[in-house]
């Protein structure tokens, strides 16, 4: 157990310190550069499809990003309490 | 081995010339031009059907491993929705199909990968419907390849098993990423150095972006299967999981 907190700390760390260590770096998702650079390569290029759907908003796109990980968060967490209760139930019998 | 060093020191003044810019993500919708959006979805197809087969084998064979089986897909699900900032100034985000490949095999996660990667698609328009085949090849079914040889490997030469699940999730999220540049190379080859100079230049940056992630994928899939060796022993060991000196213990 305190292996694990201290694994947990090391990927907090591992996210916290980028954001200390380059203050003027904008952190930006990188589709959009992808994009940039793809022009630069070849400038003549046109997307030819396009996203049925785009989220309206930066705000609404990390809505659904926090909806995607709560999905998954949530079972997970459904998993470690059933698992754990059906190990303790096994241990009294 | 000296010959290798002009184009090592290439690589190295790309990483330092050309800072703060990252392409550590999917491919985007349209994108590829249509041949080689074709071309990835005829490669990734015949893994999808494979995976769905050995998942109805699996689920058969081993019925009680289904809850394990829903961990793994919610863990590809959290890391990928996860866009954590990293050392080049930009953010991507971990895969997470390392922890379902080392208990299911490769196959499985090309299935739940590739489920991930259409979700992320059709409702965040995030990688694309068209990419989506280079998308998942990369993401479902080269980096669960990778993951799974690294561990096969690692184990073989004597690694813990903790270890062996931190290499092999580690090289399967960073293989994944190289496997991106790698398409966006052919795809876009620069006009002055053609593949390599565009492999060079979409392939530093975001190899550079994604280490940290890597790490921290591989580390929050060792802390899941410490999770799991304590509580759920017996499914591992039907999964035929462990090490065998561990199942011995």
């Amino acid at each position: 157990m305190k292996k694990n907190i201290l694994l947990l700390a090391i990927v907090i760390l591992l996210a916290i310190i980028p954001i200390f260590m380059l203050k003027d770096a904008e952190f930006e998702g990188a589709d959009g550069e992808a994009e940039e650079a793809i022009g630069e390569i070849n400038a003549g290029y046109e997307p030819w499809f396009e996203s049925f759907w785009e989220p309206p908003s930066g705000e609404i796109e990390s809505l659904l990003f926090v909806l995607q990980a709560a999905i998954g968060a949530g079972f997970i967490g459904y998993f470690v309490g059933f698992t754990r209760g059906k190990h303790r139930k096994k241990e009294e019998l | 081995m000296l010959k290798f060093v002009p184009k090592l020191g290439y690589f190295a003044a790309i990483l330092l010339l050309l800072p703060e810019r990252a392409y550590a993500m999917h491919i985007m919708e349209g994108y590829l031009p249509v041949g080689w959006a074709i071309f990835w979805w005829l490669l990734t197809i015949p893994f999808i059907i494979l995976g769905l087969r050995s998942i109805k084998k699996t689920i058969e064979e081993n019925p009680e491993t289904k809850m394990i089986l829903g961990l793994s897909g919610a863990f590809a699900f959290v890391l990928s929705a996860l866009k954590i900032p990293s050392v080049t100034g930009s953010c991507s985000h971990p895969t997470g199909v390392g922890l379902g490949t080392v208990l299911f095999g490769p196959l499985a996660m090309s299935v739940i990968g590739s489920i991930v990667l259409l979700f992320q698609s059709l409702l965040l328009a995030h990688g694309g419907l068209t990419t989506l085949g280079a998308n998942a090849f990369s993401m479902a079914v080269v980096g669960p390849f990778l993951v799974y040889f690294t561990y096969k490997a690692a184990l073989k030469m004597g690694l813990s098993f903790s270890l062996a699940v931190f290499f092999a999730a580690f090289l399967g999220d960073l293989g994944t990423y190289v496997v991106t540049s790698l398409q966006l190379a052919l795809a876009f080859p620069s006009e002055v150095g053609g593949f390599f100079a565009s492999f060079s230049k979409f392939a530093g940056i975001f190899a550079l972006t994604q280490i940290p992630l890597a790490i921290s994928e591989g580390i929050l899939t060792v802390i899941v299967m410490n999770f799991l060796k304590k509580y759920n022993f017996a499914e591992l060991k039907s999964l035929r999981v462990l090490p065998r000196k561990e199942v011995a213990q």
